[in-house]
């Protein structure tokens, strides 16, 4: 076996002093950074097949253990910087197509970091949501162009629409790239805020049954789990067609994620491949997407609102109102910035772009052709906190999704390992003893938390801006201002400048 | 008890069509005649049940999708997406099937008489005892069998004693399942993620009963049918991109 020229890419420091071999670190290790050693009679360290995801260090009773980068480097070279060298060396070794997990983690401009939001002086009262009602009640759907009312009485019934307490919602992450109780534990915050959950493209699991009224069921190209009784638990049906980590590309969760429960809910055969096409071969143009949506509604009735979901690309604008014009009833529109449990590196770091230009290139699309009302647009990848949420509704968003965010709340120390099925958080995994570690009733606590805490902040944003309903900001690119981006950008995003 | 109930697609969209035919079920209708259909979509979409479906004409797109259990007879050709992410039931086409027959196909069985257009049984899935089949009389476009996950296709090859009946890529990224073509293949014509196997017993008689179920649903006698050779064609693994990928 030829010596690989990679290094360890981070070091594990244990303190004698303070390590007392009770081999709590050896236990809570998937990736066998430690072991206890008979020889020695003592735990030893691995720095090799360290993650960096701090279970160890967290779970360490008397905290004798850090994990700091390497600092073994290079010859300094601003152009052959230190991933380029290890990934040549990865791909040298191997013959493989780089593949890692979570979303881009290149230093690309963050657009909501350059837009700052507005609040009342002197001229119209600010509101304090701890003593006044602010609303932030959210329904997604398409909204008639107009209502006719007969005897006091609706005409035509309102399409069907999804009500949100929050305009935030937990972005589809199916079973298999992420744990059972990880699924559930999102689940379960969902129903008590009054929001939804997205079950991924993965089937449902027998055991989320009680957690349905408040999924959103994906259809993809695999088409995995797909039959009347998982049309008939969705509060609605989303078609994905793309995602911001891996635009244009499809799916493949490896066969060794395919243990006995994910082969029941997706349907094949345990150890196999679970391969998503590029493409829905069943979608080459707007007129397919057209089809499809209308299979989905005609199949359950015009029930229950269809959306798309699609990845921020450079064209976006127009694939929205496509869509649009096509039936979908929402759209979810993912930037390049959003995770995964599973991407090639080169399309992740290099593929689509941010959704703050996406979102405003395709509501002042809509607008402009006059059919904005007719969908609900909802952004993702990557919303970090309560205020990229405030910053996306007045750039034109009707609610967001979060992934990553739900997960870092559920304990994910974004060590971008996901593909590996190893997590020791037990979110990334489908194994039973790993799994186990999250306990769901806990992670929906901590989930719900987080989601409560953004709601008030979004209350304290919203009524220092004098506004007492989230309505009130939807597309209101006044409450914006850019700093630190060019005239153009600002005419993209359709917000001034700071000072203007 | 048997309750037909017959309706006149004639004129009418298809969203009223499949609204009177859910209608009909619900009261319950046992069989439904359909007749004047022309180009109606989504004809027994998500359907349920043990109920029979006679269509005369030419249904539209996405024909039989998601069905789930019923029977349907169609006398006349059937276009794109016929049984698309269909679960259980079977469909039997009195002519031919355009693009994309049988997407994702869960379970149940599809009968074509004639030939069938690109994209044929691609994604099919079989788990357990839900194991779909498609059976085709004459040929197949490209791409047949592409990125099957489980399940059977049996095609016939009829009337094409010399001609092609397969297109291109037959069986690309194939990783479940079994084909059984009528061996007047060109080799070329095959994906190199398949191989061709010997038949089993067990092959045989399926085979056997997939050309006398064709006799019987087409009122051919089955002596006029192909008793001959066939290849058996399966994946080379069911990881197909096992080793494709290294973890940064």
């Amino acid at each position: 076996m030829a010596i690989s020229m990679r290094t360890a890419p981070y070091r594990v420091h244990r303190d004698p002093d303070r390590c007392i071999q009770c081999q709590v670190c050896v236990r809570q290790c998937a990736n066998g950074v430690h072991r206890w050693d008979d020889e020695e009679a003592e735990v030893v360290s691995e720095d090799r097949e360290c993650v960096n995801c701090h279970r160890c260090v967290v779970y360490c009773p008397t905290g004798a253990l850090t994990i700091s980068r390497s600092p073994l480097d290079y010859a300094a070279n601003a152009n052959w910087r230190k991933p380029d060298i290890d990934q040549i060396y990865l791909q040298s070794e191997t013959g493989g197509t780089l593949l890692t997990g979570m979303g881009n983690n290149r230093p690309y401009p963050v657009y909501w970091d350059h837009l700052l939001l507005n609040a009342s002086q002197v001229t119209n009262p600010s509101i304090d949501p701890l003593r006044e009602p602010v609303e932030l009640k959210t329904l997604l759907g398409r909204k008639p162009d107009s209502l006719e009312l007969k005897k006091g009485t609706l005409a035509e019934p309102v399409p069907p629409q999804l009500e949100l307490e929050v305009p935030v919602m937990f972005s589809a992450m199916s079973f298999g790239s992420i744990s059972l109780n990880a699924q559930k534990a999102l689940a379960r915050a969902a129903i008590d805020l009054g929001i939804y959950w997205n079950c991924g493209e993965g089937g449902l699991h027998p055991e989320m049954d009680p957690y349905t009224g408040r999924v959103i069921v994906q259809v993809a190209s695999g088409r995995f789990g797909v039959n009347m009784d998982y049309l008939n638990a969705g509060a609605a049906i989303e078609i994905k067609i793309g995602q911001g980590a891996k635009p244009g590309i499809g799916g493949h969760l490896p066969g060794e994620k395919v243990g006995p429960e994910v082969s029941v809910t997706r349907m094949i055969p345990v150890g196999s491949d679970a391969i998503s096409p590029a493409p829905h071969h069943d979608i080459y143009s707007i007129e397919d997407l057209r089809q499809l949506i209308y299979s989905l509604k005609e199949a359950t009735e015009y029930r229950k609102p269809v959306g798309v979901k699609i990845a921020a690309v450079h064209n976006v604008a127009a694939i929205a109102s496509g869509s649009v014009r096509a039936g979908a009833d929402y759209l979810a529109i993912d930037g390049f910035r959003g995770g995964t449990g599973a991407a090639p590196l080169r399309i992740r770091d290099n593929v689509g772009i941010p959704i703050e230009l996406a979102l405003a290139a395709v509501d002042s699309r809509l607008r402009a052709e006059g059919i904005r009302n007719q969908v609900s647009l909802v952004v993702a990848g990557s919303i970090r906190n309560s205020a990229d949420v405030v910053k996306a509704i007045a750039l034109g968003a009707d609610a967001v999704y979060i992934g990553t965010a739900a997960l870092i709340s559920l304990g994910c120390h974004m060590c971008q390992k996901c593909y590996r099925g190893k997590c020791n958080w037990g979110i990334a995994t489908t194994d039973a003893y790993l799994s186990k570690r999250l306990n769901p009733e806990i992670g929906a606590r901590r989930a719900a938390n987080l989601i409560q805490a953004w709601k008030h902040e979004i209350k304290e944003m919203l009524g220092g801006m004098g506004i007492n309903a989230i309505e009130s900001l939807r597309g209101n690119r006044l409450a914006l201002r850019g700093v630190n981006l060019t005239s153009r950008e600002l005419d993209i995003l359709q917000v001034k400048a700071a000072g203007e | 008890m048997r309750v037909e109930v017959k309706l006149d697609a004639k004129g009418k969209g298809y969203r009223q069509l499949n609204s009177e035919v859910r209608q009909a079920l619900e009261a319950g209708a046992t069989q439904i005649l359909l007749d004047g259909v022309n180009g109606h979509y989504y004809l027994g979409a998500g359907l349920r049940g043990n109920q029979r479906l006679v269509v005369n004409g030419t249904p539209g797109n996405d024909t039989a999708c998601y069905l789930d259990g019923p029977e349907m007879v169609i006398y006349g050709n059937a276009q794109d997406g016929l049984g698309n992410t269909m679960n259980n039931g079977r469909v039997i086409v009195h002519g031919g099937a355009g693009d994309v027959l049988g997407y994702g196909m869960r379970g149940g069985e599809l009968f074509i008489r004639d030939s069938i257009g690109y994209r044929g049984g691609i994604h099919m899935k079989e788990f357990k005892e839900k194991c779909p089949v498609i059976v085709i009389g004459k040929s197949a476009g490209s791409f047949l069998g592409e990125y099957m996950a489980g399940g059977r296709i049996v095609l016939l090859g009829l009337d094409s004693p010399e001609g092609q009946i397969i297109g291109r890529h037959c069986g690309s990224g194939m990783h479940g399942g079994c084909m059984y073509i009528r061996d007047t293949v060109d080799r070329d014509l095959l994906s190199p993620d398949i191989m061709n196997v010997p038949l089993s017993k067990s092959d045989e008689a399926f085979i056997r009963m997939c050309v006398s179920r064709y006799g019987e649903y087409f009122g051919l006698a089955v002596e006029q049918l192909p008793a001959g050779s066939f290849l058996k064609l399966v994946p080379r693994g069911n990881r197909p991109y096992a080793r494709l990928y290294a973890g940064v």
